[in-house]
């Protein structure tokens, strides 16, 4: 796995994760694999994986069955969707409206691009 | 598990002694990164901690007993793979047979699958002499792993290695991770094994200068372009701006680079250790 500069790789694996989750990749009520399984397929330390777990747990993402490992949450997707959506308001958003703006992008055409987009992504879906 | 007690050693008198009083406690369940310059004695702690040599005061224990005893009950739960070492002209498959009944928790389905994660299994009956350093190290490392003993302790285990074997020993360390084994990596190749440490000890003039967690170094330190009113412990020219390692504010949380931990900790050893010894 090729991690970024700017995010703890604890936080990186956790959002992994969420993608997995999100895409189907990984059901409700579903198992995730143990510590020591997701360590060895992404050559990470284990303890930094056990880091990602606690921070799922904590915000309600997976649960743990005493004995039987990690789940996913019923409702994870939901909380999934919630936080990037914080997220991406709180910061990336302003940013790349920033971009627009400086390239000179009407909201007219943003509009198109996004629907051109929304599209092409669902044919591809 | 392992503990180095007030160790002296010295090659000779003249050049005086590379450790005094030197004491490092080492604790299962960690990958550790051993850090430190040419000539700072990484070498020479792993001949101190593994029996090899014997320090002039101090001691070293593994569980409670001096490793220089070298009682057969220590040296058959320690293994250590040297920088640089031969093979004897044997088959991979006559070498396992001689050396694992040393090793009372050897396995070979892990020998087995350790050599698939190096793509060497098809080398199971050739003579081990025969191959290129790279190879022999692949194939020794693979039964390092497999004699599963409590401490593993490699020194510069990358070097040599081609590309793809680099990823390969990251799955190999992973794997063969588990809650009762220690394992320590000295090394310069810092990009190589980063993600795999969960430890990091650096060493230099016969002082560990810092021995910390990744949690720790994370919540205490932060890896990032300088910014207007730091006050840095290591800054760094980059062609985007100047990089800093700076005290990490709460809840900013980077990736540990190791390369600017290893530097700002030998430029500026007394800040890092009072970062790291005061109580938050």
């Amino acid at each position: 796995m090729n991690f970024k500069d700017n995010k703890a790789i604890y936080l990186q694996i956790a959002d992994r994760i969420g993608d997995q989750i999100l895409s189907g990749k990984l059901m409700p009520e579903g198992k995730v694999p143990s510590v020591r399984e997701l360590a060895a397929e992404i050559e990470v330390n284990a303890n930094t994986v056990a880091r990602t777990y606690d921070h799922l747990q904590q915000n309600g993402i997976i649960f743990t069955k005493r004995g039987l490992g990690y789940f996913v949450s019923a409702d994870a997707k939901d909380k999934i969707i919630a936080s990037r959506r914080d997220l991406l308001m709180q910061g990336e958003m302003d940013y790349f409206l920033g971009q627009l703006k400086a390239v000179g992008i009407t909201p007219a055409e943003l509009q198109d691009l996004y629907n051109d987009y929304l599209n092409r992504a669902n044919a591809s879906s | 598990m392992l503990q180095i007690n007030n160790i002296s050693f010295g090659y000779n008198k003249k050049r005086g002694n590379l450790f005094s009083d030197f004491s490092l406690n080492l604790e299962a369940g960690n990958v550790y990164g051993l850090l430190g310059k040419n000539g700072a004695g990484k070498s020479t702690l792993i001949y101190l901690m593994t029996g090899l040599l014997t320090p002039q005061s101090g001691e070293a224990l593994m569980d409670g007993v001096n490793v220089r005893e070298r009682l057969p009950k220590t040296m058959s739960d320690l293994f250590l793979v040297p920088e640089e070492f031969d093979l004897p002209r044997l088959s991979i498959k006559q070498y396992v047979s001689i050396n694992a009944p040393f090793y009372p928790n050897f396995s070979m389905e892990d020998m087995q699958r350790y050599l698939e994660i190096f793509e060497m299994s098809d080398y199971i009956d050739v003579n081990m002499h025969s191959m290129s350093m790279g190879q022999k190290k692949k194939v020794f490392m693979a039964f390092a792993f497999a004699t599963n003993t409590s401490v593993l302790i490699m020194d510069e285990p990358t070097n040599g290695l081609d590309i793809p074997s680099k990823s390969q020993f990251r799955k190999l360390v992973t794997t063969g991770m588990s809650d009762d084994r220690m394992m320590l990596i000295s090394t310069h190749q810092v990009r190589d094994i980063s993600d795999i440490l969960d430890h990091v000890v650096i060493i230099d003039n016969s002082k560990v200068l810092l021995n910390a967690s990744f949690a720790d170094v994370t919540s205490k330190l932060a890896f990032r372009p300088l910014r207007a009113g730091d006050e840095p412990l290591f800054v760094v020219q980059s062609p985007f701006g100047p990089l800093a390692a700076v005290r990490a504010e709460s809840g900013e949380e980077t990736v540990v680079d190791l390369e600017m931990l290893f530097n700002a900790t030998l430029q500026n050893p007394a800040a890092i250790n009072n970062l790291f010894t005061a109580k938050n």
